[in-house]
């Protein structure tokens, strides 16, 4: 095993690689001079991975069980439950679960190496029992309620259904009530035994460590076997949607919406798509652009206000998102303005402002310990590496964020999804 | 980190912290006021209609291109209260000129463009843009009116105000709609030069430039700040008792699928003479990690919720815990609460309850030296309170607290407020929808106090 490092001096960066015996991935970024450590050791599995091949056996599973099985990961054999353990150190555990991936992490400031033994550990070391998985149940419901009143939640929901037709990312990450009725233990350890397998993994660490100090400990808690590495399913989806435009009734103070587009990501230059994509909406609708500005000033936009660029399980979406009296309004108003800058271009000195802006934000993001090792554990799946950003952003014109909108953001593609006030 | 802290102009003070670690620096200055119901939708407003544009940069478009200029740094109103104080203001982060092109001078910039807001709006005839101020105070009313949409903020704000109704704890960091709704600009205006004047000032920075630079461009964006007497009379009440010997209870009904429980306590004589230390304890102990009594007890063992959570307001004496269930699960929740803090006060607290909570509240105070938002949110509070520790010196405060202070702190909680939000039966239960935008967090409840600076990465 070779432990590869590389320096990034422009941005004050290091990120130090290594690929273990096993087929582990993993990724460290030295922060010299911090106290915190943060960690995150995960599977490129989510809840899109519904239907897989195992030693030859087909497997059909419910909707949600990669998050059911991130829930039960914690209780260990000896009765011990993996996140007591660690929050009796001081660390701060938690998990995710996503379309394609599910990440279990720690904050901790304190017996770092010990936290991280007992990550690898638990992730790795399955242990359900029908009583224990029956037991889940009650809080997985509550989560589930608990999402089921978030506008925020609802407007993404239905815009991912208005989006994709077949391709599993329609369907809730968590299931629903009914379909994680039907999870048992031995769901549960098919899954585990299918995805949770070095080479189908990633660690991440960011901190003041050592990268030959964490392969060391990963090499000796995960042994050197690697495992068969589940082909992943490919969904085709590539149809406009047959409906722009859906709302639902809850009770909020005002109109909540989200507008989007998915388009199919490139399968070339992940990280140069992805920073043209920001740059792109950063100039379409970011704080200083000319769109939002007018429509704050308006009193159509308020400060709730947000846009994002999402790359779930080989999809991508572009989303808008906020409160107005007329959402209508607002995604009438903004494909209007893809179509000027379709024909129109960027103003030159907007677009080197808007670089200058997102150099910003992104020294800014390096800042933050978690979406550094959330980030590397994407980067590393997809074959980039984040700190090239600031250079490749450097290289990006206005004319290829001016072609990108134009060809993502089209008005038979952009769909509308609103959370309307109503009952108390 | 090395620390400093003085007064820089009359009713100004610097808090300095040099760190070479970060590559963005934080920068905020924050105007302190007494919370009162009358002035408290004014006071909130003021950044934002100060952010909307300055004499030189009359209007958004024109400081949101300046900002960019400035690698994008960001300037966000900010207002948050602390106890019964509120406080105003702007919270900057500016990224730090050794990453950026030579001649970037950003913590000048930023400097400049912050003292512009807070002393050269755009005004005419020295009266602040009616345009501005209606625009600002419609907005404001929408954020008021927008804590509806998050049911467990709600939920935790409706039993301060049920538990708290004679008291400015009860007056939300926005004020109430009605206040807002009276707002003209010729009030706003003159609050404006009455806040300018008479409040304490509270400025944050840390990052790579030495304290005196800091100071320097400090001094000059601020040159033209007047000061006449200084207000340092504010601060927050704080009651002993519950108000009534029973708690009082409050039910509402609305359309939602999850019932949010809130139970409210008054702090009692723990707060005659506070020990921050033993607080931040006690709220861990109870509910403040995974490792917590109502986690492992409400959550783990009886699956009644997916989160189940304590916080202490340290500076008003108040202890809350807050659970989302079934209807049906609501006594059973709330019954499981009250048992868990009556285990504190009988002593039942094991040697790795008590281990975990001080590991928690340890390492939380220690992670807050590699965050500035955290760094700032600690000096402010303990500015208010006079305090002058640091992060690190409150934590090995920590260590000598006793189970028996613990005991004693459960023993003096008074029950004030049980407040339950629940379906009004026009929910919709379809089963069909539910899940996350890609992400799940196991505990749900974090108030975010500061605007969220654009970060990509």
């Amino acid at each position: 095993m070779e432990i590869r490092t590389k320096r990034f001096d422009n941005v004050g960066e290091t990120l130090q690689t290594a690929v273990l015996d096993n087929g582990l991935h993993v990724c460290v970024v030295p922060k010299k001079g911090f106290s915190s450590f943060f960690a995150c050791f995960g599977t490129y599995y989510g809840s899109v991975q519904r239907s897989f091949d195992l030693a030859g056996v087909r497997h059909d599973t419910p909707a949600g069980v990669a998050h059911y099985l991130e829930h039960k990961m914690f209780d260990m054999p000896d009765g011990d439950n993996a996140l007591q353990s660690m929050t009796a150190t001081g660390a701060d555990p938690n998990a995710f679960t996503a379309y394609d991936e599910t990440v279990y992490y720690f904050h901790c400031t304190e017996h770092f190496e010990e936290n991280l033994r007992t990550l690898l550990r638990f992730v790795t070391t399955p242990y359900f029992t029908a009583e224990t998985v029956e037991k889940e149940q009650g809080i997985i419901a509550q989560e589930i309620r608990m999402y089921d009143d978030e506008p925020d939640n609802a407007v993404y929901v239905e815009l991912m259904k208005l989006l994709y037709k077949t391709h599993p990312v329609r369907d809730d990450i968590a299931g629903t009530v009914e379909s994680i009725a039907e999870i048992d233990a031995d769901t549960l350890y098919a899954c585990h035994r299918a995805f949770y397998t070095p080479g189908n993994m990633c660690l991440c660490v960011a901190g003041d460590v050592d990268a030959a100090a964490i392969c060391a400990i990963a090499e000796e808690m995960l042994g050197g076997e690697k495992g068969e590495v589940p082909q992943p399913v490919v969904y085709e989806e590539n149809d406009a949607p047959e409906k722009l435009y859906t709302e639902r009734v809850m009770s909020v103070s005002a109109p909540q919406f989200l507008l989007g587009a998915a388009y199919r990501p490139t399968e070339g230059d992940v990280l140069r798509e992805r920073i043209v994509a920001r740059l792109a909406m950063r100039l379409l609708c970011g704080t200083s652009s000319p769109f939002y500005t007018r429509l704050y000033g308006e009193g159509v936009l308020n400060r709730n206000f947000s846009y994002g660029t999402d790359f779930p399980a080989n999809t991508a979406q572009l989303t808008v998102g906020g409160e107005s009296p007329d959402p209508q309004r607002v995604y009438e108003e903004l494909l209007r303005e893809v179509e000027r800058i379709a024909s129109e271009g960027f103003d030159q000195g907007a677009f080197e402002r808007a670089k200058r802006a997102s150099l910003g934000a992104r020294l800014r993001g390096f800042e933050d310990f978690d979406s550094v090792c959330l980030t590397c554990f994407d980067a590393q799946k997809l074959g980039y590496c984040i700190f090239d950003a600031p250079e490749v952003l450097a290289s990006v014109t206005a004319e290829e964020c001016r072609d990108f909108l134009a060809r993502t953001l089209r008005r038979e593609r952009t769909a509308l999804s609103v959370v309307r006030p109503g009952g108390k | 980190m090395e620390y400093t802290r003085a007064e820089i102009i009359n009713g100004v003070w610097l808090t300095h912290i040099r760190s070479d670690k970060f590559k963005t620096a934080c920068l905020s200055i924050t105007l302190l006021t007494q919370l009162q119901r009358e002035s408290a939708a004014m006071n909130a407003l003021l950044p934002l209609v100060l952010r909307r544009g300055t004499a030189r940069y009359t209007d958004m478009e024109a400081i949101s291109r300046r900002l960019d200029e400035l690698y994008g740094a960001a300037i966000e109103p900010v207002v948050r209260r602390i106890g019964e104080i509120q406080c105003l203001g702007f919270f900057a982060s500016v990224p730090e000129e050794d990453y950026l092109p030579a001649g970037a001078d950003t913590l000048r910039g930023t400097c400049e463009l912050m003292g512009q807001m807070l002393l050269a709006p755009n005004t005419r005839g020295g009266l602040l843009l009616p345009d501005y101020v209606d625009s600002e105070r419609d907005k404001l009313i929408e954020m008021i009116r927008a804590r509806l949409n998050d049911k467990l903020s709600y939920s935790v704000s409706r039993c301060i105000e049920e538990m708290c109704c004679c008291e400015n704890f009860a007056v939300s960091r926005f004020g109430d709609e009605e206040s807002a709704a009276a707002i003209r600009y010729q009030k706003l205006t003159k609050q404006y030069r009455n806040l300018i004047q008479t409040s304490p000032i509270e400025i944050f920075y840390c990052g790579r430039a030495e304290e005196k630079r800091v100071e320097s461009l400090l001094r000059d964006a601020l040159s033209t700040l007047p000061r006449g007497e200084i207000d340092y009379d504010i601060g927050t009440d704080v009651r002993l008792n519950a108000l009534e010997e029973t708690p009082r209870e409050y039910t509402e009904q609305m359309n939602v699928t999850q019932a949010k429980l809130v139970i409210g306590w008054r702090l009692g004589k723990a707060m005659d003479d506070p020990n921050p230390a033993a607080l931040r304890l006690f709220a861990s102990l109870f509910g403040g990690s995974t490792a917590s009594k109502l986690f492992v007890n409400v959550r783990e063992k009886l699956s009644l919720c997916y989160f189940a959570s304590a916080v202490a307001d340290v500076h008003k004496g108040v202890l809350l815990a807050y659970a989302g269930t079934e209807a049906d699960n609501v006594e059973r929740a709330k019954e499981e609460i009250f048992a868990q803090l009556a285990s504190i006060a009988s002593g039942e607290i094991t040697d790795e309850e008590l281990s975990a909570a001080r590991a928690d509240v340890k390492s939380a105070l220690k992670s807050a030296l590699d965050v500035q938002g955290a760094l700032e949110g600690f000096y402010l509070s303990a500015a208010l309170d006079g305090a002058d520790y640091s992060p690190e010196e409150l934590s090995a405060l920590v260590d000598d607290v006793t189970k028996e202070e613990l005991v004693a702190i459960a023993r003096g909680c008074e029950c004030d407020m049980i407040y339950t939000l629940t379906g009004d039966g026009s929910e919709e239960d379809d089963g069909e929808d539910a899940a996350d935008p890609g992400e799940e967090e196991l505990r749900a409840f974090e108030e975010d106090e500061n605007g969220n600076p654009d970060e990509e990465i």
